[in-house]
């Protein structure tokens, strides 16, 4: 058997369920983190996880229908087998996580509690509390300790990743370790492995202030990115519709809040000033109701967030004139609310200081996900239909059981490997299967679905296809000190400049000023509405913000826990990041799931049922490129949510979101 | 011009009055202890910050690290702390503000310095060696959850089903000890728990209070249960559940509410049939 090693990358939902699984497997695992991974950003989530169950079975919900919604959900740009298999697997990860301990919510006869989630009819969505992310993620990381005890996992926390170490070329280029920095003794060093798993999460912070965590930059994505791999629809990003501003980050206010019954208004009278709870129902306007009558507040979160955009900025109906809206949960009883909604309560009371059993919260829309990512391959399951079918209503027969392997071949060594071999993308940082808008509730499943069903395939990877290679320990080490020696001189350049900085305020060369610009730019110009001329402005001011960047001066020349040239060198890689989103955001010239553009109103599956692949080139340009979606499962159809046709028209505008995203 | 911290003031209506009253457009001054590295002497710096509305301490710290200057107008380094969630829930960001050992990202401006001028100090947690200012090492912490074999022990990630049934008391009971995010506010409030910078005193030096309630979560699910003997045997030995003195310090200190002193109980319960019955069969 092999002796290989394997490195993970990231200690999220992803990075631990990958870890955990491997470990398993008898493979040693080397797992990093920039915080200790039990802090991982996705303690963050709140609402919760779908997975088909018995009481949703018995109304006529399938794992099949699940599958079809994430399709539908996604308008049709996700590849379709890997999210079939997800589906497929996900009450088995619910299970999976209850015999590990977590706390979920029960019924009075004990069994798992569910509740409403957006773009679904059915209960589907498991919950802990309002804390789902946070007992999840714990429960993972109580068997990473488990293993770590054993000695089969080996953590390196408060370790920053800083590139991949590739050897040879063309199809024999493969990745056989990294490069990493402790962030207290600023240590750069390389480390071996057989294959490397990065699960680092999303990118929120290139718009500056999001819903994400502090370290959710999407640095490490981009370095992959320019050292070679390719990044798959980076212009589709979710904007949550109910966030609320904050000076430093936007605070999600789950969808659970609108799946235990939350309604969302604003006075029917334009600039109404009294008190919401003075004004009576009949001069409310329930505007999500009314429009979706089907799936009311609980339209997926594209469609909401353009809702709540046109009424505040176009029509001009926010709650005191401001870019706000409520989301009203004071008609429920407050007892339940503390035991479904108890983290978010605490959330609001906490830092807005009003109490939402009681007066309607006041939210706006906020960046909160990527659905776009490292690109990732995988091998294709059993099943393959002679033709597409059409939209599956309950209750009808499902063309596919649920086997193991129908959608995606277990075990198949490519499983979520990127274009470079032995360089796998888990959770987040993928693009794979929540197409141009991800379903609330989704993300948690497939971060652990890809952590265990592809940590089976990196396991085989080094057990079976990589002997072939040479082992990784007799790989010269010149390769490894190549790339530790470039990454050397880069923090040794950027701490250099402390030195020679006669004013670290100055904005034109601070690090900080640079990234606040250009979160403030990416969010006005790729949220939700873009119009090809602002991108041009768009991209025009992250090439200023480049120029700039290269003359960047930092303020703290200091050889140990250095956090400025951490943050400094992620935002160099963060522009990096944020061109190819508004580059794809230009070339995609279409309106698709989050993606809205004034200018191409329409969904043109003809030109753009593709995936936006970019590639770095040497001179620092991107290629972008369009390839065919694999769609053999399911027929795209119109994707209305039952909107009522005399409503049909879309919020149509160039105006940008103000002050408060 | 008030600079008095507010030491032993910061109940929760103290804080809703500041609020209530706290003046838009005002300065205040962030005082904080700076320390370079492990061995470095200890330093004071106050910086002067203009509060934007909602603003917490994590903000006023990143305006701080854009204008990296001290009230006295000297250059200096933005100021190093740990940080990641912003909402209280992963617990990076814990330190002590105005004596208190708190979440800086849920603290804010209006409610600690409503006043022109107010100040604010901020310190590491004294329990735990000094990474570089505000940002400590809680190693021992997390070492403490292997102590005491924070896990439930499963027959590894294959689909073997759902696990066992549980009643909703039952699960809102372990819901409110899981929700413990390893922040270290207990430890720091606790008396019992010193500063140790001695990693191979970890297993012998008091494990606190976060880690002998997340024993009684374990020892709580059926699973979990299978490895309570070993839990038990280590919170016998020095360091266990004897060695907290009852101050209850810890429980007043936990920003999530967790039953610490009910778990420490419930624990020292546990502990005492276990010895019983260890005796009785002679071990
Ligand atoms: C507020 C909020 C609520 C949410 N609620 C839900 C929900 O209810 N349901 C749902 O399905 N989804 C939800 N989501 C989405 C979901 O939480 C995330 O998509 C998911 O947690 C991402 O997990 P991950 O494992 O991919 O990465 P993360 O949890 O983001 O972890 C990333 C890891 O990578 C590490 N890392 C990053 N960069 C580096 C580097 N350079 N070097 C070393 N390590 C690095 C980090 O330290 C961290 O350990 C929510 C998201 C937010 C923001
Ligand atoms: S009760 Fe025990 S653990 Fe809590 S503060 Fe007192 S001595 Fe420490
Ligand atoms: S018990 Fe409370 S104070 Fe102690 S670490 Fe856990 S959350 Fe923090
Ligand atoms: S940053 Fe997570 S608790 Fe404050």
């Amino acid at each position: 058997m092999s002796k290989e090693r394997v490195i993970v990358v990231g200690g999220g939902l992803a990075g631990l369920a990958a870890s955990v699984r491997i470990a398993e497997a008898g493979v040693p695992v080397d797992l990093f983190s920039m915080v200790p991974v039990k802090r991982s950003h996705s303690v963050c989530a709140q609402g919760g996880i779908n997975a088909c169950n018995e009481v949703a079975r018995q109304q006529g919900y399938s794992e099949y229908q699940h599958f079809d919604e994430t399709i539908y959900g996604g308008d049709y740009l996700a590849d379709q087998h890997p999210v079939l298999e997800m589906a497929n697997w996900a009450p088995r990860v619910i299970d999976l996580l209850d015999r590990m301990g977590v706390p979920f919510n029960r019924t009075s006869e004990s069994n798992r509690d569910l509740r409403l989630f957006g773009g679904s009819l059915f209960k589907r969505t498991h919950f802990a509390g309002a804390t789902t992310g946070q007992q999840l993620l714990y429960a993972l990381d109580e068997q990473t300790r488990r293993y770590e005890a054993e000695g089969k996992v080996t953590k390196y926390e408060f370790w920053e990743f800083l590139w991949p170490v590739l050897e040879g070329e063309g199809d024999d280029r493969r990745c056989v370790g990294i490069v990493a920095q402790d962030m207290r003794t600023m240590q750069i060093r390389a480390l071996r492995a057989g294959a490397v798993i990065m699960a680092t999460g999303g990118c929120g912070l290139v718009f500056g202030k999001s819903t994400n965590s502090v370290i959710c930059t999407g640095g490490a994505a981009s370095r992959c990115y320019q050292a070679g791999a390719w990044y798959a629809n980076a212009e589709m990003i979710q904007v949550h519709p109910t966030a609320i501003p904050g000076a430093d980050k936007l605070r999600l206010m789950s969808e659970s809040a609108r799946g235990e019954g939350g309604r969302v208004w604003v006075p029917r009278k334009q600039g109404d000033t009294r008190k919401p709870t003075d004004i009576p129902e009949a001069e409310r306007l329930y505007f999500l109701e009314e429009k979706y009558p089907a799936y009311g507040n609980l339209v997926p979160r594209d469609i909401a967030s353009r809702e709540i955009f046109d009424i505040c900025v176009n029509q001009g109906m926010g709650v005191g004139g401001q870019n706000q809206v409520y989301l009203d949960l004071t008609h429920k009883d407050p007892e339940e609310l503390d035991r479904k909604l108890g983290g978010i309560i605490e959330i609001y009371e906490k830092f807005v200081g009003d109490d939402p059993r009681k007066t309607p919260m006041r939210i706006f829309p906020g960046v909160h996900y990527s659905m776009g990512g490292m690109w990732t391959t995988y091998t294709e399951g059993a099943y393959h239909p002679d033709h597409a079918w059409g939209e599956h209503r309950p209750g009808d027969p499902t063309p596919v059981d649920t086997q193991a392997g129908r959608g995606m071949k277990h075990g198949a060594t490519n499983n979520m490997m990127t274009n470079i071999t032995g360089l796998y993308a888990f959770g987040e940082v993928n693009f794979a299967y929540h197409g141009a808008t991800r379903l609330g509730a989704n993300a948690l499943l497939s971060c652990i679905f890809d952590g265990l069903f592809c940590g089976t395939s990196v396991v085989n990877y080094i057990q079976t296809a990589e002997p072939s290679h040479e082992p990784t320990t007799d790989i010269d080490q010149s390769v490894f000190d190549r790339v530790v020696a470039q990454e050397q001189s880069k923090a040794d350049r950027l701490v250099a400049t402390a030195s020679d900085n006669p004013d670290p305020t100055d904005a034109a060369h601070n690090p900080y000023a640079i990234a606040k610009e250009m979160g403030d730019e990416m969010t006005a110009a790729c949220t939700v509405v873009k119009a090809g001329p602002r991108m041009e402005r768009c991209l025009a001011k992250l090439a200023q913000l480049r120029e700039r960047y290269a003359g960047v001066r930092l303020a703290d020349g200091a050889m140990w826990t250095n956090q400025t040239l951490s943050f400094a060198r992620a935002v160099g890689d963060m522009l990096v990041l944020a061109e190819v989103i508004a580059q794809g955001s230009l070339a995609r010239r279409e309106s698709r799931g989050s993606h809205y553009r004034t200018d191409f109103p329409d969904r043109d599956d003809d030109n753009f049922m593709r995936t936006t692949v970019a590639r770095h080139n040497p001179d620092g340009t991107h290629t972008l490129e369009f390839r065919p979606v694999r769609a053999d499962l399911v027929r795209p159809r119109a994707r209305t949510y039952g909107q009522k046709a005399s409503d049909k028209k879309s919020p149509v505008t160039d105006r940008e979101p103000a002050s408060a995203t | 011009m008030p600079t008095t911290a507010y030491a032993h003031d910061s109940t929760a209506a103290w804080r809703r009055a500041n609020r209530e009253r706290a003046l838009p457009g005002r300065t205040v001054i962030l005082k904080i202890k700076r320390c370079d590295g492990p061995g470095k002497p200890a330093r004071w710096e106050s910086f002067k910050v203009p509060v934007e509305p909602g603003m917490n301490v994590i903000a006023a710290l990143k305006h701080i690290a854009a204008n990296p200057v001290t009230a006295d107008a000297t250059h200096t380094t933005p100021v190093v702390y740990d940080a990641n969630c912003l909402e209280e829930v992963c617990g990076a960001c814990t330190m002590v503000i105005n004596g208190h050992a708190r979440q800086s990202c849920s603290c804010l401006l209006d409610e600690y310095a409503p006043r022109e001028g107010d100040t604010i100090t901020l310190e590491p947690m004294s329990k735990f060696p000094v990474v570089r200012d505000l940002w400590v090492d809680r190693s021992r912490l997390f070492h403490a959850l292997t102590r005491v074999k924070a896990w439930v022990p499963i027959d590894g990630t294959y689909d073997l089903g759902a696990g066992p049934k549980e009643d909703p008391a039952s699960q809102q009971d372990r819901y409110g000890m899981s929700e413990c995010m390893s922040c270290g506010c207990c430890l720091e409030a606790c008396p019992q728990y010193t500063h140790e910078d001695d990693e191979s005193k970890w297993d012998t030096s008091f494990v606190g209070a976060h880690a002998i309630s997340q024993a009684r979560l374990f020892n709580e699910h059926p699973t979990g249960k299978e490895l309570k003997p070993d839990r038990l045997d280590e919170l016998m030995t020095p360091g266990g559940v004897t060695d907290c003195g009852n101050a209850q310090n810890c429980v007043k200190a936990c920003p999530k509410g967790i039953p610490l002193t009910e778990s420490i109980a419930a624990i020292g319960r546990q502990v005492t049939l276990r010895a019983f019955a260890r005796f009785f069969q002679g071990k």
